[in-house]
């Protein structure tokens, strides 16, 4: 049986495991102690419960334990790696390289970081696909580049970036890699060692674990990274990271590590078969779909579509038994459409028609048919409405057109 | 963002949707808004020989509330005098779908469509249409 509203936005957050709440649950009651009590035993019951979820969080990135540092998640992670390196090697340099597709958790670093003149940012276009060229990274180094901050995925088109071959080259020019991972933690292998990287950015709630609850990675050999930290105050993670511990919370995430590692070879299969379904059903069904980002270098569960002559926002109105989302400017804040599709240099009108499809570990097949049909009905209904779809049908070139904006 | 109940309805049952002929002398055709800005409407208003509004049918790109707007709009227009038309403030369209402060572009789109349309028409009746203020740029 359907159960409606499907939720289809596992970018935006995840459901949380029912397995990660059973291995939660007594952490909120029984075994309450702070892991930074170290003379007695309730302390040393949560210490040993965030030191066997460390373990497991390190080992879906193919990491040791320590390297692991707990944050409130990875907009906080992402803060103090940028911040926290380049105050640490201010000595060395001030420049950063990134790209303009980034999380804004990273590019309003970057920037708040720019505006107090302590550090100059180049930011790297992406090609169609959203993806980064290593060569522009190796040509935008300077020796006064401190920091290279690069996501894995991206979280709107699903475009994974050539990682392995950044790390190299940031191994190679002695430069700090760092990567936001959030979005391919658990979909996509990630071996911090393979790829280069010296600080990553983790949360659990994208992984089917709590909000409120992420990582940083720091690299302790080969190089030893080291960060000034962004929160003052007791000393908790190697210093890096004061505050006390959310024991609860850690030891979701590490619950969610583990079952998304042992997990993820079958599901990153089934993810794909959804997806895949829910491509072809919408293409089939409907003339002018766009795929947005990498055709094959992308998250198995995202689908990122423009259908045009449609305003994102009108075809998420008519879909409102479905949770997606979409780069419309009109749910943006901002009323700007989204500046990950408008880097890759499409039409600005397909930008406000794209509809970001999250597909996760509980979505089924049922879900993936029932969207299908309502997303393809809603779109023939608005195209009937739309004067953009009209003029196209007269054979009006719609750039032609001398458009009076208001 | 939650919808008023108002705008749901039109964005549900969209009022005169459709397109009259073109070049059918009765008919002014005004097209307001950019592809680019996610927003176009076509509005176009059937006018009497003496400047009655006899039908109205739109066409948008748009977010719902952009929809409702010209949609609301084509019912408000009917059987009024062009020169009643052309008083018509985006306020009122503000009001009428409890449009919030990031929508009230769209008000503003369905009050320049109706002057477009009613400019348009005088064009073609060959009426001086300098006089009146079609919003551009």
């Amino acid at each position: 049986m359907l159960k409606l509203p499907i939720y289809m936005d596992n970018h935006a957050t995840t459901q949380v495991d029912p397995r990660v709440l059973e291995a939660m649950l007594p952490y909120f009651s029984e075994v309450f102690g702070n892991a930074a009590s170290r003379n007695h035993a309730f302390g040393w019951a949560a210490e040993e419960a965030v030191e066997k979820a460390r373990t497991q969080i390190a080992a879906i990135i193919k990491a040791k334990p320590k390297e692991i540092i707990i944050t409130s998640g990875a907009t906080e992670s992402d803060n103090l790696a940028i911040k926290g390196v380049v105050e640490f090697y201010k000595e060395k340099g001030n420049h950063i390289v990134t790209c303009v597709t980034e999380h804004k958790a990273v590019l309003d670093s970057c920037r708040a970081l720019e505006r107090a003149g302590r550090a100059t940012v180049t930011y790297l276009p992406v090609d169609k696909y959203g993806m980064v060229d290593p060569d522009d990274v190796r040509k935008a180094i300077t020796d006064r580049t401190v920091l290279i901050t690069i996501m894995f995925a991206n979280n709107e088109i699903g475009t994974i970036h050539p990682i392995a071959e950044i790390g190299k080259i940031a191994k190679e020019k002695g430069v700090i890699f760092h990567c936001d991972a959030v979005q391919a933690i658990g979909k996509v292998p990630v071996d911090v060692d393979r790829c280069g990287i010296d600080l990553m950015s983790l949360t659990a709630h994208k992984l089917y674990g709590p909000k409120g609850v992420g990582a940083l990675y720091v690299r302790s050999k080969g190089p030893r990274v080291r960060l000034t930290p962004i929160i003052d105050g007791g000393g908790h993670e190697r210093g890096m990271r004061s505050g006390t511990l959310n024991v609860t919370g850690i030891v979701g995430f590490g619950a969610a590590c583990e079952i998304a590692q042992r997990e993820m070879p079958e599901e990153s299969v089934r993810l794909l078969e959804l997806r895949n379904r829910l491509q072809a059903g919408l293409f089939e069904r409907l003339e002018e779909v766009y795929l947005n980002g990498h055709p094959t270098d992308r998250l198995p569960g995202n689908l990122n579509l423009s259908f045009a002559y449609v305003e994102g926002e009108s075809l998420l109105m008519g879909i409102n038994d479905v949770a997606v989302s979409s780069g419309s400017a009109c749910t943006s804040a901002t009323l700007e459409p989204s500046y990950v599709i408008r880097a890759l240099g499409i039409d600005e009108e397909l930008a406000h028609s794209s509809i970001r499809f999250g597909i996760g570990r509980f979505s089924t097949a049922e879900e993936v048919d029932f969207v299908t049909d309502r997303v393809s009905r809603e779109v023939k209904r608005l195209r009937e409405m739309s004067p953009l779809y009209e003029m196209a049908k007269e054979g009006i070139d719609l750039k032609a057109v001398n458009w009076k904006a208001n | 963002m939650a919808y008023s109940s108002k705008v749901l309805e039109h964005y549900n049952n969209p009022r005169n949707v459709g397109s009259f002929a073109k070049d059918d002398a009765d008919v002014g055709t005004g097209v307001v808004g950019a592809p680019e800005c996610g927003d176009v409407m076509k509005l176009q208003l059937k006018i009497s020989d003496s400047g009655v509004i006899e039908d109205a049918r739109f066409k948008t790109f748009g977010c719902g509330s952009a929809i409702a707007s010209s949609s609301y709009v084509t019912e408000l227009v009917k059987g009024k005098h062009i020169d009643e038309a052309i008083a018509i403030r985006n306020t009122t369209i503000v009001q009428e779908l409890n449009l919030p402060p990031v929508k009230i572009h769209c008000s503003v789109l369905a009050e320049d469509a109706i002057k477009a349309a009613i400019a348009d028409w005088k064009k073609r009746k060959g009426t001086a249409a300098d006089d009146l203020k079609v919003a551009e740029g």
